[in-house]
Order: C-alpha cells, then structure tokens, then sequence
C-alpha cells in the first residue's frame, strides 16, 4: 500500500521528517497592487493534520495557497514548508510537496494511466519506481477500473482521484488541494474525502486543503483557520471553535467571528466564469 | 523576499534546512531535458489518441498546393528559375501549415484549457524553462507529423523534389526548430493579452503577414523594396528558404545561415516566453 514511510529515501530520515512542522507561515502579506489579498496571517501546520483554510470565495485562501506551493512570491513574512523557506529554497519545497489547483489539472486527451506516468517523469519520479509507484495511488485513490479510459471520458469525482493520485507519486510531504470537493455531487464528495482519509491514516500524509463550504470544513477537518478579508480571525478545531463560540455550527462561528453573515457566492466574473466551466467539465 | 525579516514563531532567524528532497538528485539539465521529453511524449500519444485535428489541418496547405499552386503554375514572372512552381511551393506551404499549428498552441492557454496543467507544473520542481520547451517540442511534434503527410502526397502526386534523405532530414529539422519557436512566440502572445477574443484577433493579425511577406508564395526577387526588407527580418523567410534548399535546391540563402536565424530566433523567443508564459496561468 501507498507508505511514505515504507522506504524512506537516504537523503530524509523519518524521524527528521514527522519532528518539524509541516507547514509553518509567519505574518504573510501578498498585495496585488493595491490590494492586500493576504494580510499579514501566521499559522502552522503538524505533520499528519488535515488543515483547512475555510473562507468565502475572495478571503486569500487560493492566494495563500500559492505562496506555499512556490508559485507566487510573498509581499511581507514568510512561509516553511517541510521544513524548506519558500522563498529561499522554492525548488526543494516544489520537489516536498503536492498540490491540486481547483481548476482542471489532468489532460482530458491522455489516458488516466498516461496522466499518472506524465507526472511521475516531471516530479522526478525515478524511472525504476515509477510503475510500483503509480500502481501504489492506482490501489490508493482506487482508480484500478478506470486506468485506461481517457481522462476526458472519466466522471468529476474519478477526475479529482485521478489528480490527487498524480499529486502523489512523488510521495509528498504535504499535499495541498485548493477547493478539492467544488463541482462534486454529494457521492463524489464522500469518496474523494474518504481516500483522503485513508491516505493520512496509511501514509501519514500532510493535507492542507482550502474549502468555502463549512459543513465540510467541521466534517473533515483536523484543525482549521477561518479566513476573511485576507486575515485569520480564528483557528483551532472544529470542536475548539464551536465550543468558544458557543455556537452549533461552523457557520455561526463565522458569523460570532467576523461580525458578517457568510456572503453570497459572488467572486468576480472570471472566478464565476472559471468556477462554472470546471463544473461543466466535471460534470 | 528574503527569509531574514521574518518573525518565525520558535525565535529562529535561521533553521538548518533539511537536505534537499530526493527529486532533485538529477543535475538540472538532465531535469530540464526530462521534462521536455514527457511534455513532448504526451503531446505525440494525444495525436495517437485523436489524430483528426493533424488531419484536418493538413488539408489547408495542401488547398493552396494543388489550387493556388496549379493555378499559378504558368505565372512566369513568380514560377523561378524554370522550376516547376509546385516545387517551389511545397516547402513554403509546409512551413505555413506548421506556423498555423504553432500560433494556435498558445491559445490552449488563453481558452483556459491549460490552465489547471500549468498551475500544477509550476508547482512541481519541472523546471520553468522546460514548460515552455516542452510545449513547443509539443507544437514541432504535431507540424513533423502534419509535414510528413504532405510530404507523402507530394510524393504522390509527382511533384518534383530533388529527394535525398538528408535533404528530407534537414528540412523536417528546420521545420521543427521554426515550429518551436513560433509556438514559443504563441505563448508570449498568449501571456501578454489573456483573452481570447484578443488572441484571436492578433493571432491573425500576425500570421497573415508572416505568411505573406515571407518568400513561402514568391521569390524575394519578385517583391517590393519595402516587402523585401520585411521579409528579410522575417524567420519564416529563413525557415522557408532553407527547406528549399533542402528539398528542391533553390533556396536563396545559405543553409547555415538559415539555421542560424532560426536558431537565434528560437532561443530569443524561448527566453521571453519563459519570463512571460507562467504569469499568464495566475
């Protein structure tokens, strides 16, 4: 089965590995000319938690995701992930992690066995591993029946495995997923939630995953930071937060927290646009 | 940005970093060429899985070939050198065909069905570089098996190349090399204008006048002055020229200077293409 810690490679021990933090990040800010998108947040990350950042569409989650992944530069602070500065060391964190981005990762004109051996070359997956390891998240993210139909012909919830699967043959460290359940039926949300599950429960796997739907944040969340306006207004978990809230739900946390109701789902036209096309594809 | 500033939770400054993770054992030229290959490796199974695309862009070059071509055929003042005009054609619409399928590759970008790909890669120790060599490896895959086609039909409808095997290799070379780095232009478009409608509008802006005031249709000695000069700086000139010289010996330049300018052109392109190509998928 899918064990990071199975064959550790020589380079990392495994104790190095489950003793520092996962993630760590220290008074972020990210500005998009005048605006603050992130403004100056601080969390950390254990390894072996599933971390949920939880905010309306525009808070900064996708933004914060970003700068953990390597992808877009800080404005102010800094941010660690397994344990490499983001800033200093990107290539090594790029080469520790996994990341799925909300909009549509796998190539709908490859097979799904074609998409897995596409990532494992450009993640630098050594060539003698790489059938055991896509074997490994075939069994993992159960994608054994589906393994040579082209990813185009494959149903959401068998698309969002099959990216999740090839986010982790390089045997991430942390594996981020930016709004992994959006566009999802209710069935397909369950089966992409509970192969998350059984991955953290097998390989101890970090997951750090961003979510605007509450409901799933208190299902499946170990620990989570409520987002809003590109600030931290609470973390802890899910049970943490009713109880200081004294409230019944996430969403009442929200609102005792941030003073507002959940807002509508609005998002500029191009989120909208972006959001509505992934559904469709998904389908 | 730099880590010193930070106020790290533990009061550290500096934490001894792990050693780097195992995926980067490789040298980065071997990750560079490695990645370039598996992106050019999807694109060749992509064209395997669904070939009607090749096929339906092979038809254009091949309605200016046959139609254009014929019809020209007795216009003594563009047929060359007593070479049948046809001949001097099928390079030049070769190389036009090829352009086509490289200004087009960027759009992928723009109609957002590469969007989520490209996140994903950047955040993958791929180096950027070899996203964008790896597309345009892509774009010089398809425009190698779309040539090879109308090569075929050349052949068969007895068209009078001078057929030798390494003029056959230098030619197809070239026509990568250019395919390449007009795809690499296609992602520097694509990064700078972000919609579609202005891609698409561009986009045929600048295919139309590459096409025209290269010597893809005519000899240079038929044109203009001010055309002249124009298509002097222009790489599909170069790319067209030494096809000919490779297929049917009437090429007007020198083959190594034709490689150069080519070359020389690929690499300028691939740069700011590699500056300019990530940014357009944030």
């Amino acid at each position: 089965m899918l064990d990071a810690r199975e064959a550790p490679p020589a380079a990392v021990a495994p104790a190095a590995r489950s003793e520092r933090r996962a993630v760590e990040v220290a008074d972020l800010v990210v500005r998009f000319g005048d605006v603050v998108a992130v403004d100056g947040i601080s969390f950390h990350v254990e390894p072996g938690e599933v971390f949920g950042l939880l905010g309306p569409n525009g808070a900064g989650k996708t933004t914060t995701l970003r700068v953990l992944t390597t992808v877009l530069p800080a404005g102010g602070g800094g941010a660690r992930v397994a344990g490499y500065d983001v800033a200093a060391d990107g290539l090594s964190v790029r080469a520790s992690i996994g990341y799925v981005p909300q909009a549509l990762s796998a190539d709908g004109a490859l097979s799904a066995r074609e998409n897995l051996e596409f990532y494992a070359r450009v993640t630098g997956v050594p060539r003698a591993e790489r059938r055991r390891r896509i074997d490994d998240v075939v069994v993992a993210m159960a994608l054994e029946t589906m393994i040579d139909r082209l990813a185009r012909t494959l149903s959401g919830g068998m698309l969002r495995r099959l990216e999740i699967a090839s986010a982790l043959l390089n045997r991430p460290e942390v594996l981020f997923l930016d709004e992994p359940t959006v566009g999802l039926d209710p069935t397909a949300r369950a089966s992409v939630w509970e192969r998350l599950h059984e991955l953290r429960a097998e390989a101890g796997t970090t997951v750090v995953v961003t979510t605007h739907l509450m409901e799933e944040a208190e299902r499946h969340c170990t620990r989570l930071a409520i987002i809003d306006r590109g600030r931290i207004v609470a973390e802890g978990t899910p049970g943490e937060l009713r109880q200081r809230h004294d409230a019944d739900s996430l969403e009442s946390v929200f609102t005792a927290v941030t003073g507002h109701d959940v807002p509508d789902e609005g998002g500029r036209l191009r989120d909208v646009r972006s959001q509505r096309r992934m559904a469709r594809r998904l389908g | 940005m730099s880590a010193h500033s930070v106020a790290w939770p533990d009061g550290s400054v500096e934490v001894a970093a792990p050693p780097r993770p195992p995926a980067l054992r490789a040298p980065a030229i071997v990750r560079l060429a490695g990645g370039t290959a598996a992106m050019a490796q999807a694109e060749l199974r992509k064209i395997r899985h669904d070939p009607f695309d090749i096929l339906t862009r092979a038809v254009q070059p091949m309605l200016w070939l046959f139609i254009f071509g014929t019809a020209m055929a007795h216009n003594h003042a563009i047929a060359p050198g007593g070479i049948e005009y046809r001949a001097y054609l099928a390079p030049g619409v070769m190389a036009q065909g090829a352009l086509f399928v490289a200004i087009f590759f960027g759009l992928a970008v723009v109609w957002e069905r590469d969007v989520g790909q490209l996140q994903r890669l950047l955040a993958t120790p791929l180096p950027r570089s070899a996203m964008v060599l790896g597309k345009a490896t892509g774009a010089a895959v398809r425009s190698l098996v779309q040539a090879t086609l109308l090569l075929i039909v050349v052949a068969i409808a007895g068209v009078g190349l001078r057929w030798t095997v390494p003029g056959v290799i230098g030619a197809l070379a070239l026509l990568a090399l250019g395919t390449a780095s007009f795809a690499c232009l296609s992602m520097l478009l694509a990064a700078c204008l972000r919609t579609r409608e202005r891609f698409m509008g561009i986009g045929q802006l600048i295919t139309m006048p590459l096409f025209f005031a290269s010597s893809a249709l005519y000899p240079l000695s038929v044109m203009p002055g001010w055309l002249h000069v124009l298509s002097r700086v222009n790489p599909l000139t170069y790319e067209v020229e030494g096809m000919r010289r490779c297929l049917d010996g009437t090429g007007a330049h020198e083959l190594a200077l034709d490689f150069l300018f080519v070359i020389g052109f690929l690499v300028v392109m691939a740069a700011a293409a590699t500056k300019a190509y990530p940014r357009a998928v944030l």
